[in-house]
């Protein structure tokens, strides 16, 4: 006898209904009661249809309620276990969508957590084969670089990013006006944004960064007793002060393109609803994008098991605020839980987890070309040089070692087609392999992508006019 | 669809591919987009005779192959119960013993309904 059990699903509640969340298709359907018996009925155990038909007696409603299940792969048959999904590696050349241009790896902060300066750097940027500033001969050359490999998108994303991107502002300056010029030569938009912890913005370039719609990314932790405890100049001092008036100065003048805030979360300071609520209605951020400090567990700043249970408590605290408020047709600016949203909206299931490598890549002060910007200047994740372009052989060696079908331990999760085991960078840090999955933050993620699920549903229901903006045109994400 | 109802765009498209094609989708893997599989010959020859006139990809190659093939066609891709029990609904352990045929043969007993 045929027997008849659930696939990969994950179900939750939103709005006091079930929905379930599809599993690799990253589809999400509302449920009809009988629908929802009889998956979590399956899911419990395989049943044959006559031990069904002793459990649902209307056999009509049953077999419709079957098909339709059936129909989108939330259960079948248990002797025919659904094909693997084929491992496909994308065709060579992948059109480059980012290029994050490190122009200087020299950086007038100190922060203690620092991936690029910190316990855990990669690349020694001291002593290092890189030069300290990128000349703009390299920048130029970088232009052409990601202008070539766009291929037929037609937009270019430039971000620049360092170290401290402002230390070398007059050839991030010069390199926005050759590459506006070389694109309108060549029909192409050229889009610009860059990250910084803002000690250096001046009237002038904040001016500089408004006028030519650059769009701004500012690196801060929060108020001034949790900025000062990490984000530090080299004598120790904390750097609040410094920032803060300017930040508002480039708030008030820079209004042609929203300006988001990036914060580190680490062990000491965790309270994301004060820090949200600094630097939104104190400091007047348009969003704010939270993000763990990547780190090796040993050292103190580390998030452990416990920290990241809290966080996400509190995530959820501010994702069911930002829900109230979407609810009203009113603006939230936490912006973990829209870039989520929008990838569920989507129904995205990812083979890769980011685009590094494939549609971002990192350039180096000298025009090597890696992974992404926080693998820039690394020999063992170099993928070519802005001169010599991509080299296609790494970059398919690379891609057939990190697709999500190696990542045993995530074949069994359902949050895989959204986490596919999460950032390259933070497995080398704890791991010391980029192919490695995250496996020190599922439960986070599961529980994340659970909290977003359920703003997602509840959305669906009490305001699906809010869900029909992420029909657009995809938004870029932040680089950080 | 009446008892589910597509909410984000994936499950939309879902239903819309699998409009009108709901016995496509049953089947293993399912959808146009699956790769070939291995030769696995489906339902009888057109002309009632032993062996095969084409496999599903109008190959050749397998055709009229010995007893042994006509064991497995006949209770897996087209029962014949003259020749074999009905292993799909009274004799599911009837091969078990037998892991390969060659070798194993005489394990496979005699089936009384």
């Amino acid at each position: 006898m045929t027997a008849w059990a659930a696939r990969e699903h994950h179900r939750f509640e939103a709005a006091g209904k079930p929905f379930v969340y599809l599993v690799p298709s990253a589809a999400i359907f509302a449920l009809d009661a009988a629908a929802d018996s009889l998956l979590q009925t399956l899911a419990a155990r395989a049943l044959t249809r006559e031990e069904l038909v002793g459990m649902f007696p209307d056999e009509t409603a049953l077999d419709a309620t079957m098909g339709e299940l059936v129909r989108v792969q939330a259960i079948g048959e248990v002797n025919a276990p659904p094909a693997k999904t084929p491992k496909v590696i994308p065709l060579a050349p992948f059109p480059l969508t980012t290029m994050v241009l490190n122009v200087t790896n020299q950086c007038n902060l100190s922060c203690t957590y620092c991936y690029e300066y910190g316990e855990d750097k990669i690349v020694d940027t001291e002593n290092g084969k890189q030069p300290k500033f990128m000349t703009e001969e390299t920048a130029r050359e970088a232009v052409e670089f990601v202008l070539k490999e766009s291929g037929d998108n037609r937009v270019a994303h430039i971000t620049f990013f360092g170290g401290e991107t402002l230390m070398n502002f007059p050839v991030l300056a010069r390199t926005i006006a050759y590459a506006r010029q070389r694109g309108a030569e060549i029909g192409k938009e050229v889009d610009f944004s860059l990250t910084t912890n803002a000690t250096l913005l001046k009237p002038d370039i904040i001016e500089f960064l408004a006028d030519n719609r650059v769009g701004v990314t500012i690196s801060i932790d929060g108020p001034k007793e949790v900025q000062d405890k990490f984000r530090v100049f080299n004598n120790g001092a904390g750097s609040y002060e410094v920032v803060a008036p300017k930040i508002k100065e480039l708030l008030k003048r820079h209004r042609s393109r929203p300006i988001g805030a990036r914060v580190t979360l680490t062990s000491g300071e965790m309270n994301i609803k004060r820090i949200y609520t600094h630097l939104t209605e104190e400091m007047g951020f348009w969003e704010v994008g939270f993000a763990p400090v990547t780190t090796s567990p040993t050292r103190g700043h580390a998030i452990s098991e416990a920290g990241y249970g809290d966080m996400l408590g509190q995530f959820r605290d501010l994702a069911y605020e930002f829900l109230e408020a979407s609810v009203a047709n009113q603006h939230h600016g936490f912006s973990n839980v829209k870039e989520t949203l929008e990838e569920l909206h989507k129904g995205v299931s990812k083979a890769f987890p980011c685009g590094a490598g494939l549609g971002l890549l990192g350039v180096a002060t000298d025009g090597d070309v890696a992974l992404c910007h926080r693998f820039a200047g690394s020999d063992a994740h170099k993928l070519g040089t802005v001169r010599d372009g991509i080299d296609r052989q790494a970059q398919q060696t690379f891609l057939e070692q990190h697709h999500v079908a190696n990542k045993t331990d995530c074949s069994v999760c359902w949050a895989r087609p959204l986490c596919s085991g999460g950032c390259y960078h933070e497995a080398h840090t704890r791991y010391g392999d980029t192919a490695r999955p995250n496996l020190h933050y599922c439960e986070w993620i599961r529980g994340w992508t659970d909290v977003c699920l359920q703003i997602y549903g509840e959305l669906s229901e009490r305001n699906p006019a809010f869900l029909a903006q992420f029909d657009e045109e995809p938004t870029k994400e932040p680089v950080s | 669809m009446t008892h589910l109802k597509p909410v984000n765009r994936k499950a939309a498209r879902i239903e819309r591919a699998t409009d009108n094609d709901v016995v496509a989708l049953q089947r293993r893997g399912g959808g146009a987009s699956v790769p070939q599989q291995p030769h696995f010959p489906v339902g009888c020859s057109l002309v009632f005779s032993p062996g095969w006139e084409a496999d599903r990809t109008g190959g050749t190659a397998g055709l009229c192959q010995p007893v042994e093939r006509d064991l497995f066609d006949c209770h897996i891709g087209c029962y014949w119960p003259a020749q074999v029990p009905d292993q799909l609904n009274h004799a599911p352990d009837w091969t078990s013993k037998c892991a390969a045929a060659q070798k194993d043969w005489r394990k496979i007993d005699l089936i009384f309904p």
